[in-house]
């Protein structure tokens, strides 16, 4: 069977301009990431800013800027969208992935009835178009809880959480199979962030709609999806069920991003990880994650631990999981 | 001033700061001593209000001017070495009443007493040398510093405007313990660098030496760590949790995060349309709620672990208008269990039943 969404080996470099005093020019932004998506699934990719989150995500898009050039395939119903580049996304663009962008609720044209808005791309992708377009742009807005007549209003007589429906709606208007979400509950209440939570789990139940939702946020993850990937220096550190994740986490990142997380009832204290992520714009030897870690080992200096099996559909980059790879490896 | 007066252990270092800076300030207040015994912070029955303009029309046509209740009734107490988080939607009055009680913003009616002395309403020029013992952190370091600052300046800057040190040597060394105190260790290394040059992290903490270098006795922070990466938010919060412990400050805290809220505070209050509708200490509201907009809050707070997925019970829409409050209790509207009496009678703040003491709840159910 073919899954719905499957990046193979994706990389991103950006090109950046030289500047006085440094030569060096490239970003290594995305290095190898692998993951796959079903119809109906929820899959999280969390991590830090500055972990390559939101720049695979864009790359799926086709939207990354010019100064970016990019390797490895993504194939959407086993076709490779990315074969010709980012021509070749054009067509599969809003028709089959749709995204919804971070603080998208900002990103509305002031000076267009919200309706209007939600119906041109379906103009554009031939979808509907004129009365019916509009029509359909009403639907759409029940279709995430807001009543068909504010198609005619403008996007500031909406409230926040309204215009963050109202861009869901619109990324929704091609009937896409995959929606990819980014940060789409930052900046909004939590009662608010608990509605759009509620609408994107709904949509991805009932229109079998495949979600990837990127955020820093591990609770909103662990409460949405099921799977998820963490992402650290451009590379996946882990992934896997959501509930591995937290009860079995196998990267110390993992472990650390979720001890720096408060939690409502949680006991035990609550601690940042030191240092910062890495610049990606040189090689890095050994472990990108060693000098963040707690419990690293010698050779993480300078061996690049792989990701491996650590378990049931998980997987870990990590040297101190590599006996529990190791073993698994030889039972099978 | 020499760097081997400025390298002694940080604790000792903070601890001494602070003690000494507090000492100038009581002299400078002197004529308003502190009461013995009053708390650091107490506020009663705060009301803000802003009218709005009447257009042409509703001014001829006599309508009455419109206001929005921001702050509409809130009392509380702080005392020193306490953090108090404040809870709510956006829209509640949690940052009117931060504003009201900085000065920034007159108050309608109601006290704010710092120390025993009621600073609402005072004049500025009376209100300045108070300034210092109040201090605010805002949100978004990014925003926060002057981009054109070096950190020395940022930090050095408040202590010209209240005339403290007689030296800039003097307030180099103000600046790198108050530093120092933050966090930011060693503290020469960061006083030349620009806001860019610096992490998230290290702004807000910049931003906090800012306010510690006027020794102050309470911190307003306005959700000093949402616009920070989890990784580091930890950090900050620790460290307003140590000098509320160490040095003695009272810290309020406004979030909307309930889970940091439970963590590190003391008490909680949960706002709702200008007013505190329940209030107790942190893990009495988190784990014995009474309130349903409270109840609810804590529902759709996401757990962390994925096993914990208790249906969240969603209220429909957002905080209503504040310029036509509900009558009533002024959560009816949106109340999952509201009888005939919320829609009539406005429920005050009590000890429900079966709370704890100090826990109290504006609801008739509760």
């Amino acid at each position: 069977m073919t899954s719905l969404l499957e990046v193979e080996d994706l990389h991103v470099w950006f090109e950046l301009p030289r500047t006085g005093h440094q030569d060096r020019s490239q970003v290594h932004a995305v290095q190898g990431v692998n993951f796959e998506l079903q119809p109906g699934e929820r899959f999280g990719l969390v991590g830090e800013s500055g972990c390559g989150k939101t720049t695979t995500v864009l790359a799926l898009m086709g939207l990354l800027p010019p100064n970016a050039s990019l390797a490895g395939q993504v194939r959407l119903d086993g076709k490779n969208i990315l074969a010709g580049g980012e021509d070749t996304v054009r067509p599969y663009r809003w028709k089959d992935i749709a995204m919804v962008f971070q603080g998208a609720m900002n990103a509305l044209n002031p000076v267009k009835k919200v309706g209007w808005q939600i119906a041109e791309p379906m103009a554009f992708h031939e979808v509907a178009e004129g009365k019916a377009a509009l029509k359909r742009a009403g639907e759409l807005l029940e279709l995430v809880g807001i009543p068909a007549r504010a198609a005619r209003r403008y996007p500031h007589e909406f409230s926040g959480g309204m215009r963050q429906r109202a861009s869901i709606a619109m990324a929704l208007a091609c009937e896409p199979k995959i929606l990819l979400a980014d940060e789409p509950t930052t900046a909004l209440d939590v009662m608010v962030q608990a509605q759009i939570l509620e609408l994107l789990t709904r949509l991805s139940d009932e229109l079998g709609l495949g979600v990837i939702l990127v955020t820093h946020d591990l609770p909103v993850v662990a409460q949405v999806c099921e799977r998820a990937a963490v992402m650290y220096a451009g590379e996946i550190a882990e992934t896997g069920p959501m509930d591995s994740l937290y009860h079995r986490p196998q990267h110390p990142y993992t472990r650390l991003l979720f001890a720096a997380t408060p939690d409502l009832y949680g006991e035990g204290d609550v601690t940042s990880i030191p240092g910062s992520p890495p610049r990606l714009d040189t090689e890095l030897p050994g472990c990108p994650f060693r000098p963040r870690c707690d419990v690293p080992l010698e050779k993480c200096a300078d061996v690049h631990p792989l990701l491996r099996w650590v378990g049931d559909e998980h997987l870990a980059a990590c040297h101190r999981a590599e006996a529990r790879a190791d073993e698994l490896a030889e039972a099978k | 001033m020499s760097e081997t007066q400025a390298f002694v252990p940080p604790g000792s270092v903070s601890a001494d700061a602070v003690g000494s800076q507090s000492a100038v300030a009581v002299t400078t207040v002197a004529d308003r001593e502190p009461q013995i015994g009053a708390p650091l912070l107490e506020v009663t029955d705060l009301v803000t209000h802003y009218p709005l303009r009447r257009g042409l029309i509703d001014t001829a046509a006599r309508r009455p001017r419109l206001r929005v209740h921001a702050v509409d009734g809130v009392s509380f107490r702080l005392d020193r070495g306490e953090m108090m988080a404040l809870v709510g939607e956006s829209g509640c009055g949690k940052t009117s009443t931060v504003q009201t009680i900085l000065g920034m913003v007159k108050p309608t009616s109601g006290a704010v007493r710092l120390n025993g002395t009621d600073i609402a309403g005072m004049a500025d020029r009376q209100m300045r040398p108070l300034r210092r013992t109040v201090q605010m952190i805002y949100q978004d370091p990014y925003e926060s510093l002057d981009p054109r600052f070096r950190v020395r300046q940022t930090v050095e800057e408040p202590m010209l405007v209240h005339g403290i040190g007689s030296s800039s040597a003097d307030r180099e060394q103000l600046a790198v313990s108050a530093l120092e105190q933050a966090g930011l260790r060693p503290a020469e290394l960061f006083l030349d660098r620009y806001p860019h040059e610096l992490s998230g992290g290290q702004r807000q903490r910049v931003a906090i030496a800012a306010a510690l270098v006027l020794g102050p006795q309470l911190l307003l922070a306005d959700e000093p760590v949402s616009m920070l990466d989890v990784s580091v938010r930890a950090g900050v919060l620790s460290l307003l949790d140590s000098l509320r412990k160490d040095a003695e400050m009272g810290i309020l805290m406004i979030t909307h995060d309930l889970s940091t809220a439970a963590h590190f505070a003391d008490k909680i209050a949960v706002m709702y349309l200008g007013r505190i509708v329940e209030q107790g200490t942190a893990s009495e509201v988190v784990r014995n709620p009474q309130h349903p907009y409270t109840k609810a809050l804590l529902s759709v707070v996401p757990k962390r672990d994925p096993r914990d997925r208790s249906a969240p019970q969603i209220l429909t829409g957002e905080t209503p208008d504040p310029i036509l409050v509900p009558r009533g209790c002024r959560f009816n509207p949106r109340c999952p269990v509201a009888v005939d009496r919320c829609r009539t009678e406005d429920p005050a703040l009590r000890e429900p039943a079966p709370a704890a003491i100090g826990h109290l709840a504006a609801c008739h159910l509760a």
